[in-house]
């Protein structure tokens, strides 16, 4: 086991770690907008995580950009999405 | 013996995914059930990049690329239906959603 798959290894269980925590978030939390908060950090972390490390894996700069910009579009969408849905779950009308 | 440790990784995800299920159906608001829905969208990325890591496949990152885009506009969708004539514009204070 050479440093960079120590390395590598390490990193898939911080992100593994993350996305349980996201799980457990989501599950015990009382409320709406608590859970929204719990699923769009934890799962973001979680997936930066795996995404260092299968850019470790894969060894080439042009997959590690490619992961990169994966983490990136799964950031911006889930922080947008958040956004919504948190403010769709205030109005009124959707408690009905 | 690193393929196995990602295919572990891409195990325990969509374990994680699973247990979010749970949220699905007990989900109280219809807001619990689409927070489900999208972590399913990030959750199901996670696993396809670990499973691209695995196999050493970089076709399958693409997997991960359409399943982030679309929990993205899922999350759209679930918010044009909230408001009353589908507008769905959230920054409108006004009472009839325009």
């Amino acid at each position: 086991m050479s440093v960079v798959e120590l390395i590598t290894a390490a990193l898939l269980a911080i992100g593994v770690f993350f996305y349980f925590a996201g799980t457990v978030g989501i599950l015990r939390f009382p409320d709406v907008h608590s859970r929204l908060h719990a699923l769009t950090k934890a799962d973001n972390l979680g997936l930066m995580a795996i995404v260092i490390a299968a850019g470790l894996h894969f060894g080439d700069g042009w997959i590690a950009g490619k992961l990169a910009l994966i983490w990136l579009l799964a950031l911006f969408a889930a922080g947008m999405a958040a956004q919504l849905v948190a403010r769709a779950a205030l109005s009124p009308e959707h408690n009905a | 013996m690193m393929e196995e440790l990602f295919m572990l990784a891409a195990l325990c995800v969509l374990l994680s995914v699973a247990g979010a299920l749970y949220r699905a159906w007990r989900g109280p608001g219809r807001a619990d059930r689409m927070m489900s829905a999208q972590l399913i969208g990030s959750g199901g990325g996670g696993v396809a990049v670990l499973i691209a890591a695995a196999r050493r496949e970089p076709a399958i990152l693409d997997v991960a690329l359409v399943l982030a885009l679309l929990a993205a506009f899922a999350a759209i969708a679930f918010v044009k239906t909230i408001t009353r004539d589908g507008a769905g514009d959230p920054e409108a204070d006004t009472e009839d959603g325009r």
